[in-house]
């Protein structure tokens, strides 16, 4: 074995270091699903009729459906009827203030280094903690309440502001749009809701922290997020899940709405149990998420994906009004037997429109990654815009980059331009850093952090370093 | 403090160094010429601890210990430091932050605290100043675009910042032009003390009438073959190469 491939297999050999669970009681039902399943979370849930129908009319036209295969991974298909479809923390009892948190419930976020006090601390950040399904505490809430917006739990929001909810959920991500989405529809347990008033700029970060804790538990998660008229927020949603043998399955369904004017920023950094360092367990993350912009609005969608065993999503955006626009900017991590098959879709409708899509894959170990991207021009969308740029890193001689760009232009306006580059970490690098007195494990952090600069420059600053981190730990090995 | 005994290296079972001796101490400037494939990169790169060399026989001993088992980044702890003949480009990674995490490890290998902000910032632009660098170069992508003169500068300019013990300039003059080989050799001169020392690797003399070595050496198949003064760069240059590998083969 060469020095090179020695450097990478320790470095590229690294365990999980989230591996931890909570031991907290949770309230579950029997595993598998039917008509009862879904009127069974329902009735948990309080509902109101027209959403058991929704789900009813989903779990309907997900049973017609077969799972899509089309991706560049291979995974064994989950037995559907063996997932628990619904489980929470029985502790339900709302909390005034974070000092009435489950000590271990704490303890958990303070091992992820998600120190509560030192985020409410920080400069506007309001926390929604979603552990399992149900959201356990909710920061900041007066304060926003007082600009008028919410930012709640999906469940909350269908009992306080049900007209919201039902206005526009499914809009976006039509139930039948795919396998999961319909699955999602028919199941979901919780998720958030936030809503802008027009003309609001959003003071603070929004963040949630997802974190599936049930052994055994498919989480599907359900966000809508609508922007009013010329309103303006950002959102981060970040995850880590505990080590688990068996697969855990999450299909989650985000919808976007941005109104005439308004402007989202919906950040993502995702590292879910991506399995050992032999293929096996890890979460498998197939999931949907599409934004809709109306006239001379902005979505911007970014995501550093290091976790999952299997990830397959394509954050997107139908730029439907005159002079939107979309961007997408992506780190995509795999390592060992991770597979990921990951990408945006870009719809250009309106005039004008305009589009940027920045991917950077960064494959480790026997690792598979795949950008898959497709950019269409309607003929309504005149003078539209796209750039495409999409990285490949490899490390090591045993992972595998692909990228699929699929272009379709229906009007003879459009502009559009596609960049392309694969490269190593080269000896050289390792070396030079190294002679500057830089080991090698820091050293590869320092070049990955790099490469994904451009992507993670649009993470919030606070979280643009957790990423960082979280990019060295995902590399990290046993060097030194 | 540094002193090579009898040093034998390979690369792919290729033998480049044949046996070398030297010995240089603190104060000095020693400069190692050559023709093209004699050795001297390959010097440069086992001094530095690169591992894709094989060392077969022979003793490198820094500040009077061993290195030879000290990985690449220890030796740089130690204050050895190479200036490339070709530096590497770093994507993304700016100049500043380069430094930083280079000077910060080294401290931290020291046992000392991170450099505070401000002090770096400090330094950096003190040093910046010594070799003529423009405002703006701090938040480049490190050697990435950057033209020879400025990657050269650029390895002066990180040699500044780190103060090292051992300099070893690898053909630092190749691809300056006379105004950047003047800062350059502006710059390594107002670094030199009486406790750090410099080795230059180089194939022309014209950078020794900006830096005046004390020893010159004549690397030739692995070996140094001839030692002297400046003197010797001097006639190397009205006499070429050819007669000393004459003298060599002779022996």
């Amino acid at each position: 074995m060469s020095e090179e491939e020695k450097i990478l297999e320790e470095v590229t050999g690294a365990d999980y270091k989230y591996g931890f669970t909570t031991d907290i009681e949770s309230d579950t039902i029997p595993k598998g699903l039917n008509e009862d399943v879904v009127r069974l979370i329902s009735s948990k849930k309080e509902e109101p009729e027209w959403l058991l129908n929704y789900r009813l009319k989903a779990f309907e036209t997900w049973k017609k459906m077969e799972e899509p295969d089309w991706a560049n991974i291979k995974y064994n298909k989950p037995n559907y009827q063996d997932i628990i479809y619904y489980a929470a923390p029985k502790q339900k009892k709302k909390l005034n203030s974070l000092d009435e948190l489950d000590p271990e419930m704490k303890k958990t976020f303070d091992k992820l280094g998600i120190s509560i006090d030192e985020q409410k601390k920080l400069a506007g950040v309001a926390v929604d903690f979603v552990m399992d399904s149900v959201s356990v505490a909710t920061s900041f809430k007066d304060k926003l309440g007082e600009l008028g917006i919410i930012f709640c739990s999906i469940s909350e929001a269908v009992k306080e502001h049900p007209e919201l909810v039902k206005k526009y959920i499914g809009t976006v991500v039509p139930t039948s749009d795919n396998f999961f989405s319909a699955l999602n529809s028919a199941v979901f347990t919780d998720g958030s809701f936030c809503y802008i008033p027009k003309g609001v700029k959003c003071p603070m970060e929004l963040s949630t922290y997802f974190r599936i804790n049930q052994a055994g538990t498919g989480q599907f998660e359900r966000t809508l997020l609508i922007a009013d008229e010329g309103s303006y927020v950002s959102y981060l949603e970040g995850c880590t899940a505990p080590m688990r043998d068996e697969n855990q399955l999450h299909a989650a369904v985000v919808e976007l709405i941005a109104m005439d004017d308004a402007e989202i920023k919906y950040s993502t950094v995702q590292n879910w149990y991506p399995g050992d360092a032999n293929g096996v367990g890890g979460v498998f993350n197939f999931v949907t998420k599409r934004g809709i912009c109306h006239n001379r609005s902005k979505i911007s969608w970014t995501q550093v994906e290091t976790g999952s065993a299997v990830t397959w999503k394509y954050p997107s955006c139908i730029l439907k009004g005159d002079n939107s626009i979309g961007e997408f900017y992506s780190v995509a991590v795999t390592n060992n037997y991770q597979q990921a098959d990951t990408g945006t879709k870009m719809i250009h409708l309106g005039k004008n429109s305009k589009s940027t899509i920045i991917s950077k894959g960064i494959c480790a170990g026997k690792s598979e990654g795949s950008y898959r991207g497709l950019v269409k021009i309607q003929k309504s969308a005149e003078n539209a815009r796209n750039f495409s740029q999409c990285d490949s890193l490899l490390m090591g001689d045993k992972c595998g980059s692909h990228t699929f760009p699929y272009i379709e232009v229906k009007n003879k306006s459009a502009k559009i331009e596609h960049e392309a580059t694969t490269s190593k970490i080269g000896e050289d690098q390792i070396f030079y850093c190294n002679q500057r007195g830089i080991g090698t494990e820091e050293a590869i952090a320092l070049i990955v952090n790099g490469y994904c600069k451009d992507v993670l420059n649009q993470l919030p600053m606070e979280f643009a370093v957790e990423a960082q981190k979280l990019l060295a730990i995902s590399l990290e090995g046993s060097v030194g | 403090m540094l002193k090579i005994n009898n040093l034998k290296a390979s690369i792919e079972g290729n033998k480049i160094l044949t046996g070398i001796n030297l010995d240089v101490k603190p104060g000095e400037v020693h400069a190692i010429m050559g023709p093209n494939g004699s050795g001297k990169s390959t010097l440069s790169s086992v001094i530095a601890g690169r591992e894709e060399y094989e060392v077969e026989d022979g003793t490198i001993d820094f500040d009077g210990e061993s290195i030879m088992d000290l990985s690449p980044e220890e030796r740089a702890h130690k204050g050895i430091f190479l200036s490339f003949q070709y530096p590497i480009e770093i994507p993304g990674v700016s100049v500043s932050n380069f430094l930083k995490t280079s000077l910060n490890e080294s401290r931290k290998a020291q046992g000392l605290e991170p450099m505070p902000a401000g002090d770096l910032l400090k330094m950096m632009r003190e040093k910046m100043e010594l070799l003529e660098i423009k405002k703006g170069f701090l938040s480049r992508s490190l050697n990435q675009g950057f033209s020879g003169g400025e990657k050269k500068r650029n390895e002066i300019f990180q040699m500044a910042m780190l103060e090292p013990k051992l300099a070893i300039l690898d053909e630092t003059d190749s691809g300056l032009d006379i105004d950047a080989l003047r800062i350059v050799a502006n710059g390594v001169n107002k670094l030199k003390s009486k406790d750090n020392a410099t080795v230059l690797i180089t194939h022309y003399q014209r950078l020794l009438d900006y830096i005046v070595p004390d020893f010159v050496h004549v690397l030739y198949n692995g070996r140094i073959v001839k030692s002297g003064t400046k003197d010797l760069a001097h006639e190397l240059e009205e006499k070429g190469y050819d007669w000393i590998i004459k003298e060599a083969e002779q022996l």
